[in-house]
């Protein structure tokens, strides 16, 4: 992304110009954007006019419109985000009040106005006008029937291909067709990678498996590779990395992102810091239960203690529709810094924060164990879900 | 209606005369007749058998002062069926066909063919005898068939096939009735039954209140309250069949070897089958020579197990191998699960189709103790099977050669084993300790024969342990769930689908409901341990032809279930857990595998409902932050995607949840609510 201007008043209000440059800021501009905003950018307008004599004709006219977001929509596999709501700024296609929904485009600028700029807002814009961190991994998580092609990038985890084909055991006088199922299952998988993996973006490659599946994966793509001379595989064949992993479904990729050896390769992708964070907590809880806590209530107690040591929140809370609850949100996120606390926002879109939405979206590792907290369990227990 | 028919008879048997104009291949020429081509037509001919069934009465009524050839026509087509049915077994076809081949020399075309067939058949394949029933037939033709074959094929014979008395012309036969032959038939002599013969309900109609049979039909439907007749009438007779059938046989059991990696579990059982003949002196011997060739020679007891190229190289067991041999009183059939972490997935879908277990543990020093600590396959493989509900446990104490037949070393396992099994909730008096050595052979089908282990031993040798398992109760008698763990494509039409029956009965030519999804097809064939059979019972381990679904349509996991009495679709479900040892807190949202049968499916923990005491089962906690080792808790699961399970209380099988992550089972859990979504 692309800052082009930046314009904020002392009171918080102003607005931000910026230009996507890649589908990844369509996401970081998902979770800016809020109800309520008003976002400016150049559309396509079908305009119908009518002529002196009643007939009427239509065309489309680009213009460029100001809307006041009333719903926001986000397409995770085409990274489209689809801004709908009511044009503020008259001009001479649409008036006032009409309602228009705005594709924003990739590199196409668009400036975006709020109320009230909070510091997770700017954070994100910071992020995302980081130039650096720009490293994306593509990784093949598979058993034996069932795969999944993801692409890692530093705030997302795509899914871009699931492979699921029912491969026949092996029974006596029937191994065939264990072998032609199999066969059939690797080549879908490597028809995924081929269409799906771009090997000018991507760094490398994880393929991981349990037992022999990688192995065995592997040494028929290359031998595909060569048989149909396939340069794009055979040149890139140092790319690919093989681990172990438990089984071929999406959260084993949690495991992937643990091992040292992908550690060292993607270290600056969010990704993997996030899954080590979260694994801290579940640690801290089983060693010291008094000193990791989640859910809202028990943080913001934290808080006021100031206990709070490493918050770990999901942006998922900060897309909500309730300005209101943002704005505590924010507070607790601001007032954690303040104690000196460190602050992970987690992407909802990553395994990880996939896990932390399902645990209320929120967590903390702690300082000082709070064991009140836990016995306050009993009485707050009506409310707590 | 009678004309119709008799035109059709007609033109079947002209076409027959040039079968040529039919495509028929020349093999099927001897054989081919309008019988057979009514048997092709399968769905048809059942109903036009059942379409004059139920018009029988009034038929019968015309008939008496119609043409006797009106009748005979219709008998004959309809008594042709019934014989094809009979579903004859390949030696007595082969003798059907060739005795039809010399009749036809001799009479040529005159006769039809189901005259012929029901001819040999009475005559119990004997050429001559029948040639000359035929000539002394054809002579006084219009008297001998009337009496003979209306009444007997309609009347007599169902009699026959529930009490099976031999009463005189063909009993063989008679006793392989298939089931659908009888529905058809009992259906046609419902006026003349009075309570004499087992009265079965066949049609909506008979059940109806306003029949005089709503006496007897009512009893029946106190078991089975919402079935249509046909599966009532499974249900009816299913435990008599099941005692025709299974009776004499003897027992079936499945049993499960698990231990840890190299605790030489493949290579026991290897030897134990090559010990009871059931491997060739030959198998044996090309075995010995490759393994000798690749530098593994004491691997090649545990190539008869497995038999794929990877798994031998690599010499260790990946898939389920499966053999058979029989004791004393058992048939009993042998699952090698794979030791190896990786593939624990294999050994649940193996142990959860086990009735009982045999545990191998490798009695080296070091060994047995690497197998057996924290993280050895020993410990989660008997928790495992547990969990699976496998009560009876033998442990094999192997490669005790190693030390010397040491009973220290026997005893020091063995007490440490203890303790563990019965923690993990194995009676001890339903676990038996076994001395032996896979490699030597000792102690496995013979009494042992070596001195240092004679010295302190004297109990039974392996095989007299399995011998004694108990075989479980089945369940026959519950509406049909069969759980499938393969789906391949076999010979012939169709695909097939194969696993293990956990409820009930399944009949050739059942419609069944493949779940989740819901799609009606129907039993083709069945065949158990590769051999063809007409019925199978809960227990068994069948591969089942279906048709009327896609292969694609179908995958491992899903379950095969009754169409009246349903097997439970959801995404949401409660379970009461046991939390095994977990290096990290089990809390909402935890996203775990679960292993339910042969299934494999992403799920959420979405709710920890309770946190329960251990022993009592009392409520310890409500709403739990995080569940800890060795906890007992009530959570709510949601699973990505549709599946089967049952309350435990209903189907203890289905009702069974494993909770594995990153290649540990976490958790293992019994479903007590289902929640609607």
């Amino acid at each position: 992304m692309k800052l082009v201007y930046k314009n904020i008043e002392r009171d918080g209000c102003g607005s931000i110009g910026l230009v996507p440059e890649e589908s990844e800021d369509m996401w970081h501009a998902y979770n800016l954007v809020a109800v309520g905003d008003a976002v400016t950018a150049s559309t396509v307008r079908k305009v119908q006019t009518e002529s002196s004599t009643g007939s009427s004709t239509s065309n489309r006219v680009r213009t460029t419109l100001t809307i006041t977001v009333e719903t926001i929509d986000f397409d995770t596999q085409a990274c489209v985000l689809r801004l709908k709501g009511r044009n503020i700024v008259e001009n001479q296609y649409v008036k006032m009040g009409a309602y228009h929904t705005l594709d924003l485009e990739l590199n196409r600028k668009f400036t975006l106005q709020k109320p009230l700029w909070d510091s997770v807002a700017l954070e994100r814009v910071e992020m995302a006008c980081d130039p650096a961190a720009n490293a994306d991994v593509a990784a093949v998580v598979m058993q034996e029937g069932l795969a999944h092609v993801c692409l890692i990038t530093p705030s997302m985890t795509l899914v871009r291909s699931k492979i699921d084909i029912t491969i026949p055991r092996k029974r006596k006088g029937f191994v065939q067709q264990h072998e032609k199922g199999l066969n059939k299952f690797y080549d879908a998988v490597m028809q995924a990678i081929l269409r799906h993996v771009d090997f000018n973006i991507v760094k490398c490659v994880i393929i991981a498996s349990p037992g022999f599946v990688k192995d065995q994966f592997f040494e028929y793509m290359i031998q595909q590779a060569v048989k149909t001379d396939n340069k794009l595989l055979i040149d890139n064949k140092s790319r690919f990395l093989l681990v172990k992993a438990s089984s071929g479904f999406k959260h084993s990729l949690k495991e992937v992102l643990q091992e040292p050896a992908v550690m060292a390769k993607i270290s600056d992708t969010k990704a993997a810091s996030e899954v080590k964070l979260l694994e801290n907590f579940y640690t801290m809880l089983q060693l010291e239960p008094a000193k990791a806590f989640y859910g809202k209530k028990h943080i913001e107690r934290a808080n006021e203690a100031l206990a709070i040591e490493t918050l770990m929140i999901s942006d998922k809370l900060f897309r909500c529709q309730d300005i209101q609850q943002r704005r505590e949100y924010v507070a607790l996120v601001d007032s954690v810094r303040e104690n000196g606390g460190e602050v992970r926002i987690f992407s909802s879109m990553h395994v990880s924060g996939e896990q932390l939405d399902q645990l209320t979206g929120i967590a903390a590792v702690l300082r000082f164990p709070m064991p009140e907290l836990e016995d306050s369990d009993a009485e707050g227990d009506s409310d707590s879900d | 209606m009678a004309r119709h028919r008799d035109f059709r008879n007609r033109t079947f048997s002209d076409d027959y005369d040039d079968d040529d104009v039919y495509g028929h291949s020349v093999e099927e020429e001897s054989c081919m007749s309008p019988s057979d081509a009514a048997q092709w037509i399968y769905d048809r001919s059942r109903n036009q058998q059942v379409q004059f069934l139920q018009n029988h009465n009034n038929i019968q009524e015309e008939t008496e002062e119609d043409l006797a050839d009106t009748s005979f026509s219709s008998q004959e087509r309809r008594e042709s069926i019934d014989l094809r049915s009979l579903n004859l077994d390949e030696d007595d076809e082969a003798k059907l066909m060739s005795c039809l081949d010399e009749l036809r020399n001799v009479i040529g075309e005159t006769v039809s063919d189901n005259i012929l067939i029901q001819t040999v058949i009475k005559h119990k394949f004997d050429f001559s005898k029948s040639l000359d029933d035929i000539l002394n037939r054809k002579s006084k033709e219009p008297e001998v068939p009337k009496p003979e074959l209306v009444k007997p094929v309609v009347l007599i014979d169902p009699v026959k096939a529930p009490v099976i008395t031999t009463v005189e012309t063909t009993p063989k036969v008679v006793a392989t009735n298939l089931e659908p032959k009888t529905v058809g038939v009992v259906k046609g002599f419902k006026v003349g039954q009075d309570g004499s013969s087992s009265s079965r309900p066949q049609t909506p109609r008979d059940q109806s209140p306003c029949t005089e049979r709503l006496s007897k039909t009512e009893q029946k439907e106190v078991d089975e309250v919402k079935s249509t007749p046909k599966v009532k009438e499974n249900k009816v007779d299913v435990n008599t069949l099941y005692a025709n059938e299974r009776g004499s046989d003897k027992d079936h059991l499945y049993i499960v070897v698990i231990g840890h990696v190299d605790a030489g579990k493949s290579t026991l059982m290897g030897r134990l089958l090559c010990e009871l003949g059931e491997v060739s002196q030959k198998t044996l011997h090309k075995y010995e020579q490759e393994s000798k060739k690749i530098g593994k020679q004491s691997f090649m007891y545990a190539w008869v197990l497995d038999e794929t190229g990877e798994e031998r190289v690599r010499g260790i067991t990946m898939d389920v191998g499966r053999a058979q041999f029989e004791t004393k009183t058992k048939r009993v059939i042998i699952l090698d699960a794979p030791g190896h972490a990786d593939f624990i997935p294999n050994m649940i879908t193996g142990a959860g189709q086990a009735d009982v277990a045999l545990l191998v543990v490798d009695a080296t020093r070091g060994e047995f103790e690497s197998g057996f600590d924290l993280g050895g396959q020993t410990r989660e493989h008997a928790l495992l099977v547990r969990s699976l509900g496998v009560s009876q446990l033998a442990v094999a104490v192997n490669k005790l050669d190693t030390s010397n037949w040491s009973q220290e070393r026997f005893n020091e396992i063995t007490k440490k084993l203890k303790v563990f099994l019965k923690q993990a909730g194995f009676k001890d008096s339903d676990v038996t300790y076994v001395p032996c050595s896979g490699l030597t052979g000792e102690n496995l089908v013979k009494a042992p024969i070596e001195a240092e282990l004679l010295k302190w031993y004297n109990g039974p040798c392996l095989l007299d342990v399995i011998d004694k398992f108990n075989v479980p109760e089945r369940p026959v008698s519950k509406p049909l769930r069969l759980s499938i763990n393969d789906v391949y494509k076999g010979t012939g039409s169709g695909f097939c689908v194969a696993g293990r029956i956990e409820n009930g009965v399944i009949n050739k030519g059942d419609k069944v409901l493949v779940c989740p999804t819901k799609e009606m097809a129907e039993v083709r064939n069945i065949s158990i341990n590769e051999m063809p059979s007409n019925v199978a019972f809960a227990g068994d381990q069948v591969s089942v032809t279906l048709t009327g679904v896609d292969m694609q349509n179908v995958s491992v996991g899903y379950v095969l279930s009754d169409p009246i009495q349903q097997v439970p679709v959801t995404t949401r479900f409660e379970a009461r857990i046991v939390v095994f040892n977990v290096k990290v807190p089990i809390t909402k949202g935890f996203p775990v595998l679960i292993h339910h049968q042969s299934l494999v499916e992403s799920a959420n923990i979405v709710k920890l409902k309770a946190l329960l005491n251990k022993s009592t089962g009392e409520l310890v906690k409500k709403k739990p932050r995080c569940l800890g080792n060795n906890c007992v808790a009530v959570v709510e699961i949601e699973v990505c995607r549709p599946i089967c399970v049952e309350r435990y209380k209903d189907v203890k099988e289905l009702g069974r949840v494993m909770l594995r992550v990153a290649g540990t089972t976490i958790a293992a859990g019994l479903v007590t609510d289902i929640v609607n979504t």
